[in-house]
């Protein structure tokens, strides 16, 4: 069988669905180069127009945050509701501010 | 279509592992996750039969959409309008995709393409019974969107809630696109009934007397012989069991039969007020295990197809593969 340096590195893809939008992760999938990427995840992420521009990346190239970390990273925000701005009570004259 | 995997993983014996405290403590707040509705994520911890389950599960299906490509491809040559041309490429390039986005959804649970592939090419790893049926007429073509694809489709909704959150995301695309492929099937299917010749509407019916019972065991062994893993089915990999989504495939197809004007292979096919849900009669259970063990009519067939596809494409893999190299190398130098 295949050997596995030689099996093609994977990527991730994003598409931006229309004008105006970001690009969202949808997927990943095998290519060769980024070319080739590109063009396979048109094919496989957009048949029925979903997309108007794909990034691509290699996967490998992503650093994520640790899932265990979750709580140090996050959590410090749950408190600091002063931070939106439905905590201020303000009077019903002023409209909309 | 798909859930076959599971069920036969059920009959081999699990292995009996001693876990440390810290183990158990990591597995009890997995499984209150499960409980309390949450998706798992690729990088979150998880237990190890939770993993092999689902990489066995995610991986079988997507060879199933693989194979799949198989039996319509078949037709595309000789498809026989330029319409019916387009949409039979359509969809089998929609299997293809499907196929993509679940090995890649498999990917993430860290087993890699070529081990997939590698498994199917070499019999180890299983797909759905129902591809080992041949495509005989035109018409099979037409069955195969209206009835394999809306079994499958009745098999997938639930795993769009897969506790698993890549393998939900994917079913949630490929649920989406499916829908068009039951619906190009049917509307064939319709062409052929209402404007065809009486050979036409004959070789309908004969496709449908093909397709019916394996359609039926595309949802696996009865409950009574599928001891379900209320683990898999806490952990929403399996969410209703096989013979409830036969019947509801059965309740919801007949009626699609008599507006198409066909009838299905079963003289013990029969209404039954009290349940309200149609009673119908036994698969043939020997059948079913036979195609599954290998020994149906395209097994062998199916197989020799895919290895011939690997091996003839192993020079364009390589030659992409080596080119992406150089290219690399000359960018460093420049």
């Amino acid at each position: 069988m295949s050997n596995p340096k030689n099996e093609w590195p994977l990527w991730e893809v994003f598409v931006r669905s229309k004008a105006g939008l970001d690009h969202k992760h949808c997927g990943s999938l095998h290519a060769a180069d980024s070319a080739m990427a590109i063009q396979m995840a048109r094919d496989v992420y957009t048949r029925r127009q979903e997309g108007t521009s794909i990034w691509v990346v290699r996967s490998e190239q992503i650093i994520a945050s640790d899932p265990t970390e979750k709580g140090s990273l996050f959590e410090p925000a749950d408190d600091k509701v002063y931070r939106h701005p439905t905590f201020y009570e303000l009077p019903d004259e002023l409209n909309h501010m | 279509m798909y859930t076959q995997a599971m069920d036969l993983m059920a009959r081999e014996a699990k292995p009996k592992v001693v876990k440390s405290a810290e183990d158990l403590q990591r597995e009890e707040a997995f499984e209150a996750r499960i409980d309390a509705g949450d998706f798992i994520e690729a990088k979150d911890w998880m237990p190890d039969h939770y993993r092999k389950t689902l990489v066995r599960q995610i991986s079988q299906h997507a060879h199933s959409e693989i194979v799949g490509m198989l039996p319509e491809g078949n037709w595309i040559t000789r498809a026989p309008t330029l319409k019916r041309k387009a949409i039979l490429l359509a969809k089998v390039q929609d299997e293809g995709g499907h196929g993509l986005y679940l090995y890649a959804a498999a990917e993430t649970l860290g087993t890699s393409r070529d081990e997939m592939t590698e498994a199917l090419l070499s019999g180890k790893a299983k797909y759905s019974s129902i591809f080992n049926y041949p495509t005989l007429t035109w018409a099979d073509i037409g069955v195969i969107g209206w009835l394999v694809d809306g079994a499958a489709i009745m098999n997938q909704v639930p795993l769009c809630r897969c506790s698993y959150a890549p393998y939900a995301r994917a079913m949630i695309r490929v649920c989406r696109e499916e829908s068009f492929h039951q619906r190009q099937g049917y509307e064939s299917l319709l062409t052929m009934m209402t404007h065809g010749t009486a050979a036409q509407k004959a070789m309908v019916q004969d496709a449908v007397n093909r397709w019916w019972w394996p359609s039926l065991m595309m949802f696996g062994p009865a409950d009574k012989d599928s001891p379900n893993s209320e683990q898999s089915m806490r952990w929403g990999i399996k969410r209703v069991t096989n013979d409830q989504l036969r019947q509801k495939f059965v309740d919801a197809t007949i009626p699609q039969a008599e507006i198409l004007g066909v009838t299905v292979p079963d003289p013990a096919l029969k209404w039954n007020a009290a349940r309200d849900s149609y009673d119908f009669g036994e698969i043939d259970w020997a059948e079913f295990w036979r195609v599954v063990g290998g020994e149906g009519p395209c097994n062998r067939e199916r197989l020799a197809a895919r290895n011939k596809a690997w091996d003839d494409g192993a020079w364009v893999r390589d030659a992409a593969l080596a080119h992406a190299r150089k290219q690399a190398v000359k960018q460093e130098a420049a």
